[in-house]
């Protein structure tokens, strides 16, 4: 569904991405795990268009990304910081949204946004909104138009408990509808009930892309964490793990 | 395509900014009109002030808009949007309320007080000068990623057109006034937006003594109409070619 050949990025004399190649099929729901800086969120800004890699192709579908825009119809992307123009209400963010993606609305997704309570906040600024609040539309914008493709950036980082588990939920939910869910999180338990594969970079590297029984197995630990852990000391020994 | 626009225009409008700006050049204009018995002198008087206060207004808050919409701008990139429609939508939204706040704070001033064509052409100056900078604003936004300083290269600019420009010609003119300076002298001023809107005013106005050397130049080789035609038509270059820059550089930016 994404594949990605040989990407590298520079950024600063920093090379941000160094030569990856991965590929990414339905029904995946991959964690893209790494210490802060090691390349994640540029990968997923690299499939969505936003960073421009030095080298490297992406194909979503088959289709090279730079020929059109227009496979971006196929993702739903919750960034990591959602900031919204300070005098926008909540419903006119949705409507304009929708209106930029010529959506057919009986295919549209409520869910999340019944869930948090969206609707209750249909008048409000997006001032007045909370940091969580606002991510909390961050979300259901993501979900909205039922896209085959999930690209979330730190997705639970500053939701409360409750919300955070909806959203996991929901994400599983999709998943078992047999899209592809990308995620990157530094919260290892989160990711742990979620995922079925994980990418692990470092310094713009691939470091390694495994299922998940196969790490338990290699690592013989039952935890994400642990596995994750385990598999850095092995070949890293003083490497962070944040 | 015409729905983004609007809704930033509706954001900026509801910010108390743009309201300030508009009333700040409304009682500005009222007031020039009302102290000054003489139109013609009440015109000159708005006429300077028009040409420091909208390219610093423009340039500052288009500035400062484009870096407080950067996350939002990268969310409606992430939708199937090309760049170019994103980046047109964001400048129509502000160049438009750019316009309808001077259009609102110095144009009903003008319409009640001096209606006519030297009033018209002061708008019309007005109007450019607006679109100007708010193009060259959105040139320096998208060349620097970071806020203090694409701030103060705005900045920077402003002072150099509205100050040291004209510092830095009457100098050039005088230590080369053994040499034949006409046509330079057309090249200098085409490269100073706020010189040509003061000439294309004032060509109008038909005040010979305070044409400056650039406006006498204008209107002893192009005459009056063809002046006025060519200082427009150079404004409107101004208006463009920054537009273009900042298109093909943000066309290959890194968000």
């Amino acid at each position: 569904m994404i594949r990605i050949e040989h990407i590298s990025k520079e950024y600063r004399r920093i090379q941000a991405l160094d030569d990856i190649n991965l590929f990414f099929s339905r029904g995946q729901a991959v964690s893209l795990i790494g210490p802060n800086g090691s390349g994640k969120t540029t990968l997923i800004k690299c499939i969505l268009g936003l960073v421009l890699p030095d080298h490297g192709r992406i194909f979503v579908h088959t289709q090279p990304i730079e020929t059109s825009p227009a496979y971006r119809n196929q993702i739903g992307y919750m960034p990591q910081i959602g900031r919204y123009p300070d005098q926008m209400k909540v419903g006119q963010l949705f409507k304009l949204l929708k209106d930029l993606r010529h959506s057919d609305p009986a295919k549209l997704d409520y869910e999340l946004y019944e869930e948090f309570n969206l609707s209750n906040l249909f008048e409000s600024r997006m001032h007045t909104l909370s940091g969580g609040t606002r991510q909390k539309v961050s979300a259901a914008l993501a979900f909205l138009f039922n896209p085959e493709i999930l690209i979330l950036d730190e997705p639970t980082a500053g939701l409360d408990p409750l919300s955070s588990e909806l959203l996991k939920k929901k994400i599983i939910v999709e998943k078992e509808k047999n899209k592809l869910v990308l995620i990157t999180s530094h919260i290892l338990s989160d990711l742990e009930d979620l995922c079925t594969h994980v990418v692990y970079l470092q310094e713009g590297k691939l470091i390694f892309y495994k299922d998940l029984p196969t790490l338990q197995q290699e690592t013989r630990e039952q935890k994400l964490s642990r596995a994750i852990a385990h598999f850095m000391k092995k070949n890293n020994p003083i490497a962070p793990l944040n | 395509m015409l729905r983004l626009p609007r809704y930033i225009i509706y954001d900026i409008l509801r910010n108390k900014i743009i309201l300030a700006y508009t009333l700040l050049l409304f009682l500005i204009s009222t007031g020039l009109f009302q102290l000054e018995e003489n139109n013609d002198k009440a015109l000159l008087g708005l006429l300077s002030v028009v040409l420091i206060v909208v390219p610093l207004v423009s340039l500052i808050f288009t500035t400062i808009h484009y870096y407080n919409s950067y996350e939002f701008m990268e969310l409606l990139l992430s939708q199937p949007q090309s760049r170019w429609s994103i980046l047109l939508s964001e400048y129509s939204g502000v160049a438009v309320s750019l316009l309808v706040a001077y259009g609102t704070g110095v144009g009903l001033p003008l319409l009640i007080y001096s209606p006519g064509p030297t009033g018209f052409y002061l708008l019309l100056a007005g109007l450019l000068l607006s679109l100007i900078f708010c193009s060259l604003a959105f040139l320096i936004a998208v060349l620097s990623r970071d806020k203090a300083k694409g701030i103060g290269i705005a900045l920077l600019l402003w002072f150099y057109f509205a100050l040291i420009y004209d510092g830095v010609l009457l100098l050039l003119l005088f230590s080369l006034s053994d040499y034949p300076l006409e046509k330079l002298t057309f090249l200098f001023s085409a490269l100073n937006p706020i010189d040509l809107g003061r000439i294309f005013v004032m060509l109008k106005m038909d005040i010979g003594a305070l044409m400056g050397y650039t406006g006498a130049v204008y209107k002893n080789f192009l005459g009056k109409e063809t002046g006025i035609l060519f200082t427009c038509l150079v404004n409107l270059v101004w208006v463009i070619v920054p537009l273009l820059l900042a298109k093909k550089i943000f066309n290959k930016k890194d968000m």
